[in-house]
């Protein structure tokens, strides 16, 4: 944690702050804002209740009403602050608003109705978070479910792409076969052609197969992807030959040449690779809203989708939802990045 | 009966012949060394001989079995690469033990042979480490020991001292030489340092051009070279040549003219040359001498490598051929003069110009 905090605050004068420190300081922080600031107010709005989320203008703060239980009412009266007027200076609980004017009571003295100008009064508040915006989710709305189908097809998906993506690759880089070149220049080939172009088509192959309204009809579909295998592939050349021909003086099938050398060899690009993987799969909208009909099937993206109506939208689930999508990958960034750098580095060197 | 039989291979890529024929037989427990120009085919030769690369026509039998379809894994060989080819990612006792569980051996087993072997080759402190961690020596040896380790019937090894400095090869000469000695196994070893297949060999092939050129013990093949490539390729400094005719033949004389004119007699009857044939001869820089009173032929002077205890003397003839001259002991003889040199009669190789043939007899 020491060794964190001196190098955050680390300065070109010795102890002092040279004008290039405020300069790149200043530079960075702009940095973080214009990256964090999306995140950080939405990360705040999604504690608003929906009536502070339409309040004009906004404030940073998520903030809630004081209420008070006053006898004779049975729900909680929100409490003013009293500014001008007869009452001024008096806190005061509002049972009903009529016109310009607020019918009041005072909570020690439930009893005596008060009349108050409405520009008299002003709202006693407080920092609240809205946390019914995320109990919700798992309350009135299968969230559990759907986290479970974008976690299915997020792992599963991206197991079955590495798996095949790293075969197709050890092929293509490592044995001599005839149509070798073709087969390559058909991968990448592929790389120009734009995903819209083949959506219909696709679409309709993975219907004749049964798959359309199931989870393995996200799955399939994607599982080899020419990025993948011309990513490995072009790791896996930078593996000495010689090895391969050990191992096999050694007895091992090829197989197990596969698992057992080739794949812990690339593994610095199968970490990059996955990251990619987990990340296109986590925020993948388009393929599953054409491919799940059901809302049983539906993935987080497109239950985020469906908070959002023609005529009204749940902002205050709408956004609590879009932080908990947003956690995961998040996550898989804090602890994968290392390797996108060293990975990135790695494959293009040598 | 002989270990490993070679009988007419050859390997061609598409019109390309590699390997044009090759012939030889290799006894058990013989330390072969295939030694060649780079490009001559060796390496492929070893390869195919290992199963890693197929062959095109011919047979390899190991043993009296021919084994032309039987894969790498299953001929019971082992080899050591040039570049060590270890397993990058294990560490030193799972590349010694990565054959041996392919293998199905026991778990026992293979404990009790890492260990010997890792003890025979002192890497015993070296197991838990990962090839990374390792200097060029210690990483060939565990190349060794990951071959030997598997008890193979043949062991090969190509080239596996050329990433080595010059000190560490002499140390590893050695040890391999040791290794056969204590072993007894059948070894091939490639190499194309000559040095290194006179020092180690038992049987020496010289390849060019996919061809074996000779293939023999290395005295022999030094002493008694079948055509002027393997003359000029084993031994170093390389052996003298002169290009010339030969004069008046006797069943026991033989005079010998070169391009220049000077008339050369030698007093043998090992050698068979027509009358007037055009022929080289050879003769090794260690069998001149320096002489100003009636020398067989001059030299000029170009160029002296002074040893301390011995000498070299670069010079070229007067048709521009060049000649070394190995003294013992230190010269005075400086650069740019004329001298004499005599040729020692008893160490003299008589070649065909043309076909590049020994004339020698044959016994």
């Amino acid at each position: 944690m020491a060794k964190v905090m001196s190098f955050l605050t680390r300065t070109r004068g010795n102890g002092k702050l040279h004008w290039t420190d405020w300069l790149t300081y200043g530079y960075l922080l702009l940095g973080v804002l214009l990256m964090f600031l999306p995140v950080i107010w939405l990360g705040l709005s999604s504690f608003k209740t929906d009536a502070e989320l339409e309040r004009f203008p906004p404030r940073i703060l998520p903030m809630a009403q004081e209420t008070v239980e006053v006898e004779g009412y049975d729900d909680p009266l929100p409490l003013y602050q009293i500014t001008g007027g007869d009452y001024a200076g008096r806190t005061l609980a509002q049972i009903r608003r009529i016109g310009l004017n607020a019918q009041m009571v005072d909570p020690t003295n439930p009893t005596e109705r008060l009349n108050v100008n409405i520009d008299d009064r002003q709202a006693v508040e407080h920092f609240a978070l809205a946390t019914e915006n995320y109990s919700e989710l798992f309350a009135r709305f299968n969230f559990l479910k759907f986290f479970w189908n974008s976690v299915f097809i997020t792992s599963v998906a991206t197991i079955i792409m590495l798996t095949v993506n790293a075969m197709a690759a050890f092929a293509l880089s490592k044995y001599q076969f005839k149509g070798r070149m073709v087969v390559l220049g058909l991968v990448i080939g592929t790389l120009m052609i734009p995903q819209t172009v083949v959506l219909v088509p696709l679409f309709l192959i993975t219907k004749e197969l049964n798959m359309a309204d199931s989870l393995w009809g996200v799955i399939i579909p994607g599982a080899a992807t020419p990025t993948g295998v011309f990513l490995l592939r072009q790791y896996m050349l930078t593996i000495p030959d010689e090895i391969l021909d050990a191992a096999r003086m050694d007895k091992a099938s090829e197989w197990k040449i596969f698992w057992r050398i080739i794949v812990p060899l690339s593994a610095p690009a199968i970490a990059v690779l996955a990251i990619l993987a987990i990340m296109w799969r986590w925020n993948d909208f388009l393929w599953p809203l054409i491919v799940l009909t059901s809302t049983d099937n539906f993935t987080l993206q497109l239950a985020l989708n469906s908070f959002q109506g023609e005529l009204n939208t749940q902002w205050s689930n709408l956004l609590a939802m879009t932080m908990l999508v947003l956690l995961p990958i998040a996550c898989v960034f804090v602890f994968l990045q290392k390797y996108i750098a060293t990975g990135i580095a790695s494959t293009g060197g040598k | 009966m002989s270990h490993l039989v070679l009988k007419n291979v050859k390997k061609a890529y598409g019109e390309l012949e590699v390997i044009k024929g090759v012939n030889m037989e290799i006894e058990q427990g013989d330390f072969c060394v295939f030694v060649g120009p780079s490009g001559c085919g060796k390496s492929t030769l070893l390869r195919m001989i290992s199963g890693l690369e197929s062959i095109t026509d011919g047979t390899i039998s190991i043993g009296g079995a021919v084994v032309n379809d039987v894969p790498a894994a299953d001929r019971g060989l082992a080899m050591v690469f040039q570049s060590y080819a270890l397993y990058p990612h294990m560490s030193v006792r799972q590349n010694l033990t990565f054959g041996l569980e392919n293998m199905r051996t026991s778990k026992a087993e293979i404990k009790t042979k890492v260990a010997k072997v890792s003890k025979m080759l002192q890497i015993e402190e070296l197991l838990d480490r990962k090839p990374k961690a390792l200097s060029g020596g210690q990483r060939q040896r565990v190349a060794i020991g990951r071959a030997v380790v598997r008890e193979p019937a043949v062991f090969l090894f190509d080239e596996p001292l050329s990433n080595l400095d010059a000190e560490l090869r002499v140390e590893m000469r050695r040890e391999i030489a040791k290794l056969h000695h204590d072993l007894q196994n059948t070894m091939i070893y490639v190499t194309h340092d000559q040095v290194e297949a006179m020092t180690m060999a038992d049987k020496i092939a010289v390849l060019r051009l996919g061809q074996v050129e000779q293939f023999g013990r290395p005295l022999d093949i030094y002493n008694h070279p079948n055509n002027i490539f393997v003359a000029g390729f084993i031994g170093s400094p390389r052996m003298n040549f002169v290009a010339g005719r030969a004069g008046e033949v006797s069943a026991s004389d033989i005079e010998f003219i070169t391009d220049n004119g000077e008339r050369i007699a030698f007093h043998t009857s090992d050698f068979d040359v027509p009358a007037n044939a055009k022929v080289t001869i050879g003769f090794r820089p260690n069998h001149l001498s320096v002489s100003q009173d009636k020398p067989d032929f001059k030299v000029k002077v170009h160029g002296t490598e002074q040893l301390g205890g011995e000498s070299f003397i670069y010079a070229k003839t007067l048709k521009d051929e060049a000649i070394t001259v190995h003294l013992g002991g230190q010269t005075d003889i400086t650069l740019g003069t004329e001298v004499g040199v005599t040729i020692h009669r008893t160490h003299l190789q008589i070649f065909d110009t043309e076909t590049g043939k020994s004339l020698r007899r044959r016994a």
